[in-house]
């Protein structure tokens, strides 16, 4: 339990970190890898909960896909090396301020629901199968909304970038 | 399964990890000397190569001395913290490769869960090396290197996951150890003498893999991101000496990981006929095996690199969309059918 503690703590400190670096940089690259970090950071979270499926989805699907995406994006348009100083928009203040609100009732929710909990340490080691056990069967409505949602986006998006 | 030997996990992960890193440059040096340096000199008539030393073995320890005495120069508009990260970022996600690949019952780094998932996660985050070294080399070469890398190796993830699917709903598993064992105990029509190689099953996702390996690999006739004539060199133009040996190393140790991924998932991985699935002298005989298989199955990606020319840029990303993709979908759904018919 010990060891899960420190590396909590490690970890927590790379994020925390990493998403504040994220929004004071005054560069739109280094911003994007900045955002890796902290996606990675919380993967690793996942691996220290036993969520071993839900780690590796997290690296494939936003690490592996949704960053290189933003970054193609970014690169195929304008990515200036160097600092640029307009990154930081006049609007921030109210940005922070809604960041702060936002934090807040998280926080004050998560402690109000699940306050006094503690997590199960010798619990059971969710398989790959329980996942998908669960998925088909408890979680079957959401799971095929879901799907028919990304449908529904994927045929919007030929839709939009047809040229006739 | 019985274990030889009892240890404290710290001190079984230091010994695998220890293994592991000795592992991986070896593996990539079997790759280039075997393949790069004696096949590609045979085959295009390259003399050098074959000269130097007794069957042309010093050309290696030529090689290293050559790139250790460059000079480590960075491009004076380079970001310098990008630039020296992108490479190590590289070769993190071929090492993270080989955590799961499997040699034996017990010869492996850690039975994940997850296994092949796992692998085709990792194999992803290089592409975000290859992003980083493109864009801080402060050239537009490496910057249209790194871009053509990124579209290519999203493009054919999608097939190579997918035709993945396909030997994963045969096995019923995700972890690797799991799919060599559905293979060693499966039977070809009543007959389990040699188990059933996925291969002759499910030889659509087979070529389909080895294909989108090809192209992750950037091997010609897939290396546009790096294609000399037009990119003079792409995402790796301003890298120099041990950094460019970084580079390199990463390329030839995911092929091989690559190939060991596809003996695991297609020609039954370390089993051999005969043996029980648990047997410990196949953590012996094992890593032979698999040596063999992938060397057999490297030979064909080489082969392939040093005889084809290089494809277009369209003509790349209309295989893979109006190609692959499709064949590896009519795969899954006719893996599934005959799943629960039989």
């Amino acid at each position: 339990m010990v060891a899960q503690n420190i590396f909590f703590g490690i970890l927590s400190a790379i994020v925390v970190i990493s998403a504040v670096r994220m929004v004071t940089t005054r560069n739109i690259v280094h911003a994007a890898l900045y955002l890796v970090a902290v996606l990675a950071g919380l993967g690793a979270l996942y691996v220290l909960l036993t969520a071993e499926f839900v780690a590796t989805t997290q690296v494939l699907v936003y690490i592996g896909a949704v960053m290189v995406l933003f970054l193609f994006g970014i690169m195929l348009t304008k990515a200036p090396l160097g600092n640029v100083m307009e990154m930081t928009g006049k609007q921030w203040p109210i940005a922070a301020v809604v960041a702060v609100l936002m934090g807040g009732v998280t926080i004050y929710s998560l402690l109000n629901h699940f306050g006094s909990e503690r997590l199960v340490t010798d619990g059971p080691i969710y398989r790959t199968a329980d996942v998908s056990d669960e998925v088909f069967s408890t979680y079957i409505v959401p799971f095929e909304a879901i799907s028919v949602l990304l449908l529904a986006a994927l045929i919007g998006a030929i839709v939009l970038a047809r040229k006739d | 399964m019985t274990t030889l030997l009892a240890l404290p996990y710290w001190q079984e992960t230091g010994i695998k990890l220890g293994l592991a890193l000795a592992i991986i440059p070896t593996t990539s040096l079997i790759l280039v000397y075997l393949f790069l340096f004696k096949m590609m000199a045979f085959m295009q008539s390259r003399l050098g190569p074959n000269d130097t030393g007794p069957y042309g073995t010093l050309q290696l320890i030529a090689e290293a001395i050559k790139f250790l005495q460059k000079e480590d120069i960075h491009p004076a508009q380079a970001d310098r913290r990008v630039f020296r990260m992108a490479p190590v970022v590289v070769l993190a996600s071929t090492f993270l490769l080989y955590v799961v690949l499997p040699a034996g019952p017990d010869a492996v780094v850690q039975n994940l869960d997850t296994g092949v998932f796992y692998a085709m996660a990792v194999s992803s985050i290089s592409v975000l090396g290859i992003l980083m070294a493109g864009w801080s080399s402060a050239n537009k070469y490496a910057l249209l290197g790194g871009l053509r890398a990124a579209g290519q190796l999203i493009a054919y993830e999608l097939p190579l996951i997918l035709a993945v699917m396909g030997v994963v709903i045969q096995a019923e598993t995700l972890n690797l150890q799991g799919i060599v064992e559905a293979q060693a105990t499966g039977e070809i029509f009543g007959f389990g003498g040699i188990g059933n190689p996925f291969i002759l099953t499910q030889f659509l996702a087979f070529l389909i893999f080895m294909i989108a390996a090809q192209a992750e690999l950037t091997q010609t006739p897939f290396d546009m991101p790096v294609a000399e004539t037009e990119l003079v060199g792409g995402f790796h133009i301003e890298y120099t000496g041990f950094r460019f040996l970084l580079f390199f190393m990463a390329e030839f140790g995911t092929a091989f990981a690559f190939a060991a991924l596809a003996s695991v998932m297609f020609l039954g991985g370390w089993w051999i006929p005969g043996f029980d699935v648990d047997d410990n002298i196949l953590n012996v005989l094992g890593p032979g095996v698999m040596l063999g298989k992938i060397l057999l199955i490297a030979f064909f990606i080489f082969w392939v690199r040093f005889t084809y020319p290089r494809l277009r840029e369209d003509q790349l990303q209309k295989f893979a969309w109006k190609v692959l993709i499709p064949l590896a979908l009519v795969n899954i759904v006719l893996t599934g059918i005959f799943k629960v018919v039989f």
